[in-house]
């Protein structure tokens, strides 16, 4: 898939997160939005992957979302690529849905093979699934998305401890670092110092890579691939800015999980091509 | 009353051992976690036996429900083995989201449930992971009795494609459970026709419900006897009938009175058949340090506890 062309899903992408926050009132567009070039460059070109969904993704590579908030990206990926039709995407966090407020399984929604809200766990989960492809000699790749924020929980490096351990090289792991949580900035509610060496000295293999550039994404993700089966997980650390792609949203981390009204949503499809066609 | 001669004592968590190298050798889908406990697990025949199927955790509880979780991914059938406590309290969050709420395959195996772990006291005397996991949606609970039928559910639930909460125990104690048992998941075993008082029993009470019957025949009451191993999904249909016969329950479990399965048995008869109901179970407390035999007794879950409560409930009728 041409790089024009992931620009033109990725726009299209960024309408529906905002159109679906709108539509619901409720969710969360700043980490969706500051992401939303690394789902597309993920489904559009990393990811060997299957939209007729088998939940154990026997021969494909899989993906795991930990910050489940960030769902409406995720949605309108799953979508965008085939898995449902994106019409359903107007029935976001509403009654009766498959598109929950956080992912799911229980309503099988294609695309999700676990579920994700309460933070910390997807790392685990992506690691033993990755261990599931070895012992299954399925040689494709697990990759999993994590917040900055997340990474306070305890759980994560129980999985980082372990998953170098164990020599889990199948396994790509990327943190959104885009400096921002719910209160406020990561540094001032809980300072997340030296990523790079703290994943390296939990014996994982790092980079880093810009996450709002087509582009520079995906030369991470093939750098991160490349450096993959070599005895050890792949951590790809990717700055983002969350907001990305509606001005005022972004730099900010007020638009964590605030639905725009009426008029701001006018604003931020102003600034967004309809590209796909709207759902 | 049935007599139930036996020949051995064991614990139930050598049953558990037993049968994950037998259900491995069935199916090659089996793995085992383990959360630096191979020892007191009994996971070292497993480890010995399918290294490669062996996965040592370290102290990280958290980490291998997520594991076992993302294992079922690919079509394997994990099970995990720690202590009850750290199988269920200290890991809720991960086993509701990972497992229950994403309708995941794990087997959470847990020994050294309750006051007959003895020594350690009351941080590692969970009392309360029945009625914790019992809420979950989707979770099978199942409390075995002896070596035997620990061994058979261990066997049991690997073809029982949902996630199962299965407790067992550290204390050496009479096997009476015959070796080559099917066991039903779901379903009570009759452990003792009577027609006087129905006494409804759960894991290592339930041989305590045998002595109770036995001394309650010599006194001229016949007690009916269900072995509950399996509290979620409840046999509602073997307890309705008792009940029906009987006109009078005792609950005996070794638990918090609150959650478990003397509250799932009460919840059952209110809704469809009120019948008085006495319970044998901690009272709102925690344990301590001290022999099984001295706890369970000072905190009241012995044949002569079942007595008190069986003669105190037949005048409620």
């Amino acid at each position: 898939m041409e790089i024009a062309t992931l620009k033109n899903i990725a726009s299209q992408v960024r309408r529906d997160i905002v159109r679906m926050v709108h539509g619901c009132q409720s969710g969360h567009p700043g980490g969706s939005l500051g992401c939303t070039d690394f789902f597309v460059a993920l489904y559009g070109k990393q990811l060997k992957h299957n939209p007729k969904f088998s939940m154990d993704g026997k021969g494909e590579d899989l993906f795991f979302l930990s910050n489940g908030h960030i769902s409406p990206v995720w949605y309108s990926t799953l979508a965008r690529f085939g898995y449902f039709e994106a019409k359903e995407l107007a029935t976001f966090r509403k009654i009766n849905s498959r598109l929950q407020g956080h992912p799911a399984t229980e309503e099988h929604l294609e695309g999700i093979r676990i579920a994700s809200g309460s933070l910390g766990q997807g790392l685990s989960v992506a690691s033993g699934a990755a261990q599931a492809k070895k012992l299954n000699q399925d040689d494709h790749l697990v990759y999993v998305l994590m917040g900055d924020g997340e990474i306070q929980e305890g759980q994560v490096w129980e999985a980082a401890m372990y998953a170098a351990h164990h020599k889990i090289d199948n396994l790509v792991a990327t943190i959104d670092v885009n400096g921002q949580q719910i209160d406020g900035a990561t540094e001032e509610i809980m300072s997340l110092r030296d990523l790079g060496a703290k994943w390296r000295a939990f014996g994982w293999e790092v980079i880093e890579s810009e996450g709002n550039d087509m582009e520079k994404i995906l030369e991470g993700l093939q750098k991160a691939k490349s450096l993959a089966k070599k005895g050890k997980p792949v951590m790809n650390l990717m700055k983002t800015e969350m907001g990305f792609g509606v001005d005022f949203m972004m730099g900010s981390h007020k638009w964590h999980g605030v639905a725009p009204n009426d008029e701001q949503l006018a604003k931020a499809l102003a600034q967004l091509p309809e590209t796909l066609g709207d759902y | 009353m049935k007599s139930y001669p036996y020949t051995e004592k064991k614990d139930t968590r050598s049953g558990f051992g037993a049968g994950l190298v037998e259900v491995a050798r069935q199916n090659p889908n089996v793995v085992a976690l383990c959360a630096d406990l191979t020892g007191s697990l009994k996971m070292d025949a497993f480890k010995k036996e399918f290294p490669e199927r062996f996965f040592q955790v370290g102290i990280a509880e958290a980490n291998m429900m997520g594991l076992a979780a993302g294992m079922t991914i690919g079509g394997k059938i994990p099970y995990t083995g720690t202590f009850a406590n750290f199988s269920t309290g200290r890991v809720y969050d991960q086993i509701r989201q990972s497992i229950a709420y994403s309708g995941k395959n794990v087997k959470v195996c847990a020994s050294h449930a309750g006051l007959t772990l003895g020594e350690d006291g009351a941080t590692h005397q969970i009392l309360e992971d029945l009625g914790m996991i019992r809420m979950l949606p989707h979770f099978t609970v199942i409390n075995t009795c002896d070596y035997n039928q620990t061994k058979a559910a261990t066997i049991a639930i690997a073809d029982y494609p949902h996630p199962v909460y299965l407790r067992f125990g550290r204390p050496v104690l009479p096997v009476f459970t015959p070796a080559d048992q099917k066991f039903e998941i779901g379903k009570a075993w009759h452990v003792n026709e009577g027609t006087d008082v129905t006494i409804v029993c759960t894991g290592h009470l339930v041989w305590e419900a045998i002595k109770a019957g036995e001394m309650l025949a010599q006194q001229g009451i016949s007690a009916d006897i269900l072995d509950i191993h399996t509290i979620k999904p409840l046999d509602q249909t073997a307890i309705l009938h008792s009940a029906r016969k009987t006109r009078c329950v005792v609950t005996a479990e070794e638990h918090q009175i609150n959650g478990g399965l003397g509250d799932a048995v009460a919840g059952l008869l209110a809704r469809n058949l009120p019948t008085p109901v006495e319970m044998v179970a901690v009272q709102d407390s925690f344990g301590e340090s001290g022999t099984p035999e001295q706890l369970m007794e000072k905190y009241g879950l012995t044949a002569r506890h079942l007595i008190e409560k069986v003669l105190a409930v037949q005048k409620r009728k």
